[in-house]
């Protein structure tokens, strides 16, 4: 505690003014800014070294096959905007499809079904918000034992993979929305552009979004400026929870089976695409666009490693990881310059 | 209350110490030979063995977790260092011409102890000089780090057939398992090295207040390399005593939520993750738990997928008993004073 005590009087102060359109070093935007001319640069690279790379299609495949990821950072986003961590995503997402696939099996609607994942996920945000907050424990270890508690959860439904038959899921898995002609997207991209637009008009335009930006700016004085420090900590766990039982579901309609040991090591990529994408692991700086943009990168990078076929898929953890240096080196560097 | 009751009781290990009895107790309860030792060709076996052997790397990470989390920090990136060192060792033992020879061994053991030294010094390199916040720099490693383990298998399981190496995580010596012994020993360096020496000391006013440690004229930057270099070595030998003892090196799942383990060794241990003073010797009893638990599962009957749940319960339960307590404990060594009347008067209140 003793280092924020030292540091608050150069920290930056609270900024819930509209951004204005300056584009200094300094700025908030930059992080962004390099993600964006990263990703534009990488789809140069693909495009002049592979064929097909160039197609607008290629662009919606890596949101076909990121919508989950997409929505899983979004809830990753707030907590991180709060200064906090949310460990348990992978295995809530694992959860979620072992829940899923194992209800669909026992001839649940499929409507239920979904209600149900939606709603354990939440409830596990919670009881971890609410063990953050009224307990202090760090963020870190109380979403280690949601992970570890989700995990587990899994082993007891199943220890075996159930795959799902139900003809909604199998619908929702198959069906192509055309968007004009040879573009295509699946019912889940739209679902993820949805959270996306909900999160970002939370995040920019509502009371709450602003008391995110608020306690990750500083719990202390967002707590006397009278904010509702408790709820909101609280409900960003929430909103974490239901992405993640959200971002189950979407990636039951990807794969189309509930296993344990799926998603195993999925909060990782969730964490550095909200890190590639710009926002402060202090808390309090961020956007939800940029993890969108997080998230892209990655799906190019795997993409990409993909198309090299002579590089093994082993390269793309490597790959993220010196991102993910970069990225926190270049955070580092701002954050000082804006001092 | 009896005085010496009391005493024990606000013992930082009390809570601990009852817990890994009361499994023990339970084991016995469910499987009655649970404490039988027996002596067959010169070796020491039984449940109370195994559950020392299958331990030692746990304890090991979680020693060097133990000094890291003093420091403030964390190590997330064990696991992966742990896939490394196993990965380069066997992968150097199968490509030489003479797996059995010990000169082979050593040379393996040497190189792969180096690359965990050198893993460990990128962490604290990234956490002292650069100023990464620990979680988010080891992070960087835990993702990369078990690539890292892949490229050098190449994506295999690497299998080895080599007698020296098995001993790290098989063998015997003096009737006991070696990998305990080693386990043991660096526990005994590390002790000796910090309670014995000023260092610990150091350690725990780095943990404090980094700030005012450095200005006090502490060397928190070498401190805090240190004690990374240091878990990494921890990582690095426990990789060796994992791949040695199923003489094979598997990148994707050796030690795979090991610093999980570890850190709940650490956090049951009675050491806080706010940092400052830690407990060597809670440590230990923390990995006993955690073996102990693991064990308690197998012996009770339960399928041993569902261990995790358990570790869950008894971290979530462990947490929260520490918690209020750890508030109050840390309230009254801060403000002695104003702090005390306050608790007393709740306490009154509520009673």
């Amino acid at each position: 505690m003793s280092i924020r005590t030292i540091d608050k009087p150069t920290a930056p102060r609270p900024r819930f003014d509209r951004p204005r359109g300056r584009f200094t070093l300094g700025s908030r935007y930059t992080p962004v800014l390099v993600t964006l001319v990263l990703l534009i640069a990488m789809w140069g690279v693909g495009a002049t070294r592979y064929r097909g790379f160039l197609s607008v299609q290629m662009l919606l495949n890596l949101l076909i096959d990121n919508s989950f990821l997409l929505v899983l950072a979004v809830g990753m986003t707030f907590v991180i905007l709060t200064g906090g961590i949310d460990l348990s995503v992978g295995s809530v997402v694992a959860l979620s499809t072992m829940i899923a696939a194992s209800l669909l099996r026992a001839g649940w609607p499929p409507l239920v079904v979904i209600l149900i994942v939606l709603v354990v996920g939440s409830t596990l945000g919670m009881l971890v918000g609410l063990v953050i907050h009224y307990f202090e424990i760090q963020p870190f270890i109380a979403t280690l034992a949601a992970m570890f508690l989700a995990r587990g959860l899994c082993y007891v439904i199943s220890l075996n993979s159930i795959s799902i038959t139900d003809p909604f899921f199998v619908d929702m898995a198959q069906t192509r929305i055309p968007l004009g002609p040879g573009l295509a997207i699946t019912p889940s991209v739209i679902i993820a552009v949805i959270v996306v637009a909900i999160a970002f008009f939370v995040l920019h335009y509502t009371r709450t979004g602003r008391t995110v930006y608020g306690i990750g700016n500083g719990g202390q004085s967002a707590l006397l400026m009278g904010l509702p420090v408790a709820r909101t900590r609280v409900l960003v766990y929430v909103i974490s929870g239901f992405c993640s039982g959200l971002g189950g579901v979407l990636f039951t309609f990807y794969t189309l089976s509930g296993y344990s040991l799926t998603a195993v090591g999925m909060e990782l990529d969730a964490i550095a695409a909200v890190v590639i994408g710009g926002t402060l692991l202090t808390g309090g700086s961020g956007f939800i666009l940029g993890s969108v943009l997080g998230v892209l990168v990655l799906g190019i990078i795997q993409t990409i490693i993909s198309f090299e076929g002579t590089l093994s898929s082993w390269w793309t953890k490597i790959v993220i990881g010196a991102l993910l240096l970069v990225f926190i080196v270049l955070q580092r560097l701002l954050t000082t310059v804006r001092r | 209350m009896n005085p010496t009751v009391s005493r024990v009781m606000k013992h930082r290990l009390f809570w601990p110490i009852v817990t890994l009895l009361a499994l023990l107790v339970l084991n016995v309860a469910v499987y009655p030979s649970f404490f039988s030792i027996r002596l067959q060709d010169g070796h020491l076996f039984g449940s109370l063995v195994d559950i020392l052997r299958n331990g030692a790397p746990t304890l090991l990470v979680a020693l060097g977790m133990t000094l890291v989390i003093a420091t403030r920090g964390i190590d997330l990136s064990v696991g992966a260092v742990v896939a490394i060192s196993g990965a380069l060792a066997c992968s150097i033992i199968a490509g030489s011409a003479d797996p059995n020879s010990p000169t082979t061994v050593l040379v393996a053991v040497g190189i792969s102890i180096t690359l965990a030294l050198i893993l460990g010094a990128w962490n604290g390199f990234l956490v002292s000089v650069i100023g990464v916040q620990p979680i988010i720099a080891t992070l960087i490693l835990m993702t990369a780090g078990r690539g890292l383990a892949m490229l050098i298998t190449e994506g295999q399981i690497v299998t080895i057939n080599s007698a020296p190496y098995k001993v790290i995580g098989g063998g015997y010596w003096l009737a006991l398992p070696a990998s305990i012994i080693i386990a043991l020993g660096m526990f005994a360096v590390a002790a000796v090295l910090t309670r014995k020496t000023a260092l610990g000391l150091l350690i725990e006013s780095v943990g404090i207040n980094p700030q005012a440690s450095r200005i006090a004229g502490v060397r928190s930057r070498s401190i805090i390399w240190m004690v990374y270099i240091f878990s990494g070595l921890c990582a690095g030998i426990a990789g060796l005593m994992i791949s040695s003892n199923v003489t094979a090196a598997d990148a994707n799942n050796a030690g795979l939520w090991i610093e999980m383990d570890a850190i709940l060794a650490v956090v049951i241990g009675g050491t806080s993750l706010a940092g400052g003073r830690y407990s060597l010797g809670g440590t230990l009893i923390g990995a006993a738990i955690i073996q102990t638990l693991t064990t308690t599962v197998y012996t009770v009957g339960i399928a041993p997928e569902i261990t995790l749940v358990f570790k869950a319960l008894v971290v979530i339960v462990v947490c929260l008993l520490q918690s209020p307590a750890l508030q109050t404990r840390l309230g009254s060594l801060r403000r002695k004073p104003t702090r005390r009347p306050v608790t007393t008067s709740t306490g009154g209140v509520l009673s």
